[in-house]
């Protein structure tokens, strides 16, 4: 069951949206010469700026790919990408990447990784947010610790810290707690949705967890599996903190699965997954 | 969310690593091949390979003299110029090639070439270059560590993980930010590898160097010795300082190896 993309959220529409994915398409050739793997059709997204979408699809769907079109690492094969009415055309510091498998940088401390960024501040002004974003991810005390001494959830904390410390309008964020263990994961997301309200940035994020987007999101954006496809955009109205036990979530979990012809009944069918 | 992040979260602290048994083991094995070395030149009767005691003696002698000061300074003046010379000919030159595709190709195939020829293979080359003097060891200590510190140089700078160079990207570094703030600290560790084996080889080849293209230090001592009559128990003496000064300088090395900068990348301690 395919439905039309639904209506962008009516928030504030002051200007042109913080970020515009349109008819983008993507294949990739695997080998020179060889015939070219199409992996992302006709997609297209808009995100208002302070809002929290997630993108949900099966792993090897081509998730990753379209984050990177959209961070500006990878040139689409056809469509294009604005943020704020400016087309893409590569990584740029207002917009900053939270990579799944993590690039805090092991050589520096928490506190100059989180101050990475801020070179070109005074040394006062640079300790006054470095303290503040280290403060705000619940790493008070690591300020001198190195990446080995931290745990994963940790080390996701020193990444959010370094992307919030650089003041970008947007944060995307690919798996970011995908190597966590499920209690941390389950942290991790309440904190994010904490920090999402404080510092009102616009989020994408990317996960093959259904429950973890519908935790997190205003929005879901479901893809197909290879090549995919945009099978879904679904507004999640739940208010926050969210039951996840609640009729309305256990709902809108269902029309996840559904739109990617699965359900908790049947299972997953033999072509979903990778 | 403070409650995430409780000291006890905090890994990777090593444990004190000297043990007791790390002493003693080694100990036993050094008493008992000093026994079986002093028994073997009994039974043998051999009127001129010296006992340990003999080496030890030596060694008083050599001090009286003055000449393990003189003859030690001289061996490491010579490693100390022509290795760090190799560092500052190998560091940037390796950093080049492994960051610019092209330099890569066009001189690594010559750099693969010299690698294999023994550094004592250039001696007489280099006395006919430099003469009996300083600069023909220092020159073969250059050429015997160079190659080690080039290549791992630049095997460190492919070897930086593309998810760190994308962040950097990410967050907008210059050219000269993303070398001296993202690759050169994430290189550093292998880097400080190579120059770990190139001194390793600088110690071997000063020697042999000093063997042929000087009149000081101490491989010089070591054909000296035996040349002028005989002497082994100062040519045996000369190898026993030969082995434990190049042993304090790769636990020099290994010290660097402990710093926060890079010791990031070696996982546990390999001590």
């Amino acid at each position: 069951m395919i439905e039309p993309p639904a209506q962008n959220l009516p928030t504030e529409r002051t200007g042109p949206a913080a970020v515009l994915v349109r008819d983008v398409w993507m294949d990739f050739p695997v080998k020179q010469g060889s015939q070219a793997v199409p992996v992302l059709e006709r997609i297209n997204v808009e995100i208002q700026r302070g809002e929290f979408v997630c993108v949900v699809g099966p792993s090897g769907c081509g998730k990753t790919t379209l984050l990177n079109i959209i961070a500006g690492f990878l040139n689409a094969s056809r469509g294009e990408v604005q943020v704020e009415g400016e087309p893409v055309h590569g990584p740029d510091p207002r917009r900053i990447v939270i990579f799944q498998e993590g690039s805090v940088f092991p050589w520096l401390t928490v506190s100059a990784n989180v101050g990475f960024a801020l070179s070109r501040k005074t040394a006062a002004e640079r300790n006054q947010i470095v303290q503040h974003y280290i403060d705000m991810v619940g790493l008070t005390g690591f300020e001198s610790a190195y990446l080995r001494q931290l745990s994963g959830g940790m080390r996701q904390r020193v990444e959010i810290a370094r992307a919030l410390a650089a003041n970008p309008e947007v944060l995307y964020m690919d798996e970011p707690f995908g190597a966590l263990d499920y209690f941390t994961r389950f942290k991790m997301r309440a904190d994010l949705v904490r920090i999402w309200q404080q510092e009102k940035k616009t989020i994408l994020f990317v996960t093959h967890d259904i429950d973890e987007a519908i935790q997190l999101a205003d929005r879901v954006v479901v893809l197909s599996s290879r090549p995919s496809t945009i099978r879904l955009i679904l507004s999640v109205s739940l208010p926050r903190p969210r039951d996840l036990n609640s009729r309305d979530y256990l709902d809108t979990r269902d029309r996840i699965l559904h739109a990617l012809g699965m359900s908790l009944q049947n299972g997953i069918p033999p072509d979903a997954g990778d | 969310m403070t409650s995430a992040a409780q000291p006890t979260e905090v890994i990777g602290q090593e444990p004190p690593f000297v043990s007791a048994r790390a002493i003693i083991l080694p100990s036993i094995v050094a008493v008992m091949f000093l026994l079986f070395w002093d028994g073997a030149v009994r039974l043998s009767g051999s009127q001129l390979f010296p006992k340990p005691l003999d080496v030890l003696w030596g060694l008083v002698e050599l001090a009286q003299k003055g000449l393990l000061i003189k003859y030690v300074v001289a061996s490491l003046f010579r490693v100390t110029w022509g290795f760090t010379l190799a560092v500052i000919v190998g560091i940037p030159f390796g950093l080049l090639m492994g960051s610019n595709k092209l330099v890569q190709e066009a001189f690594n195939p010559l750099i693969q070439g010299f690698r294999p020829i023994s550094p004592i293979a250039w001696i007489p080359v280099s006395i006919l270059w430099f003469g009996v003097s300083d600069a023909a060891p220092v020159f073969l200590i250059f050429l015997a560590s160079v190659f080690p510190i080039t290549v791992s140089t630049a095997a460190a700078v492919k070897s930086v993980q593309s998810v760190y160079l994308r962040a950097a990207d990410n967050f907008g570094l210059t050219k000269f930010q993303l070398f001296s703030r993202v690759i050169f600290p994430a290189s550093l560790p292998q880097i400080v590898t190579g120059l770990r084996i190139g001194l390793g080889i600088a110690w071997l080849v000063v020697v042999a160097a000093e063997m042929i293209a000087v009149n000081s230090g101490l491989g010089y001592l070591i054909i000296d010795a035996r040349n002028a009559g005989k002497r082994y128990d100062l040519v045996v003496a000369g190898m026993v300082l030969i082995g434990v000064i190049g042993w304090l300088l790769d636990l020099l090395m290994r010290q660097v190896e402990r710093f926060q900068t890079v010791k990031w990348a070696y996982g546990t301690l390999h001590d």
